[in-house]
């Protein structure tokens, strides 16, 4: 596998929908180059950190404005 | 690969549409306050303006309502509820943009993040070097830097969990679309959180990462 194969499969690895067969090639590219690998681990990183930090929270005062809003719409029989 | 998830009739939602459709108010109030904060997050994405995601997410709930009748079923209804939001932020663009055409499609000419040139390693636990307001600013700052279309795109993929088809879906695109933005959308996030998570050691030289910007340099590197 070259790392241009690597990178076409980059994200079938990330979401962890490779055959087995090609996990083993995988495997194997990986421990010859240390490129793919920090490319692997980094992105994998960049994923999770998305998606433990809200960026954009729901602030309470909107939150409230929008439940309003529907139950005003919905009294008027929409 | 991800495949089509086929639309259980035990999925929560359907029962929850069904008592909305027979008069229930509190079953849309308890669907609203499930995807309330998605909503509010792809319309920020999108929009990047507060009061403008505000109303987005307003509007899309309350067209949802209306709507609720031409809802088949036939996919999730967070899906078909995040198709309309999509919609209604690129109707709020355009309005911004006095009458300019906006879509999922601009912006994406840029060569930029896809191929990685940063082949730092990062420090452990990375994240853990910043206050969580540095750390707000950064994840803000690099994801606002991304073209629209891909950024969208990896919200839905990698924050909110869709599925490749289920995103394909929300936003109107074919799912080698998708798969394309997704990629460039990961790479280019990460070659950008580099500059801040890279281990910063003795032998993390300027003269290193400057050859290693040059790319692979192994010869098995075709592109």
């Amino acid at each position: 596998m070259t790392c241009t194969e690597f990178l076409s499969i980059l994200d079938d690895v990330l979401d962890e929908s490779v055959a087995a067969e090609t996990r083993i090639e995988i495997e194997v590219h990986l421990r010859k180059c240390g490129h793919c690998e920090v490319v692997l681990d980094t992105t994998r990183k960049t994923i999770e950190i998305f998606r433990c930090h809200e960026i954009y929270e729901l602030p309470t005062e909107v939150s409230e404005r929008l439940h309003l809003a529907i139950r005003s719409k919905c009294k008027k029989g929409c | 690969m991800s495949t089509i998830q086929p639309v259980s009739e035990e999925h929560p939602d359907v029962a929850l549409v069904e008592r909305v459709r027979a008069g229930d108010v509190s079953a849309y109030d308890t669907l609203v306050r499930k995807y309330e904060r998605q909503l509010f997050r792809i319309a920020q994405h999108i929009t990047q303006n507060r009061e403008d995601a505000e109303d987005v997410m307003q509007d899309a709930f309350l067209k949802a309502y209306e709507k609720l009748d031409q809802f088949q079923g036939n996919s999730k209804f967070y899906t078909w509820l995040v198709r309309i939001a999509v919609n209604e932020s690129l109707m709020r663009l355009r309005k911004r943009r006095t009458g300019k055409l906006v879509s999922m499609d601009e912006d994406l000419q840029t060569e930029e993040g896809s191929v990685p040139r940063d082949f730092a390693d990062w420090a452990p636990n990375p994240e853990q070097n910043y206050n969580q307001s540095e750390l707000a600013e950064i994840l803000k700052k690099t994801i606002q830097g991304l073209p629209q279309g891909f950024r969208v795109v990896f919200v839905l993929r990698d924050v909110d969990g869709l599925s490749t088809e289920e995103t394909a879906e929300a936003l109107g695109l074919s799912v080698p679309a998708v798969k394309s933005r997704l990629l460039r959308a990961r790479l280019q996030l990460r070659e950008r959180l580099s500059r801040y998570f890279r281990r910063k050691t003795p032998a993390t030289s300027e003269a290193q990462t400057s050859a290693k910007a040059d790319g692979p340099t192994g010869d098995e590197v075709e592109a």
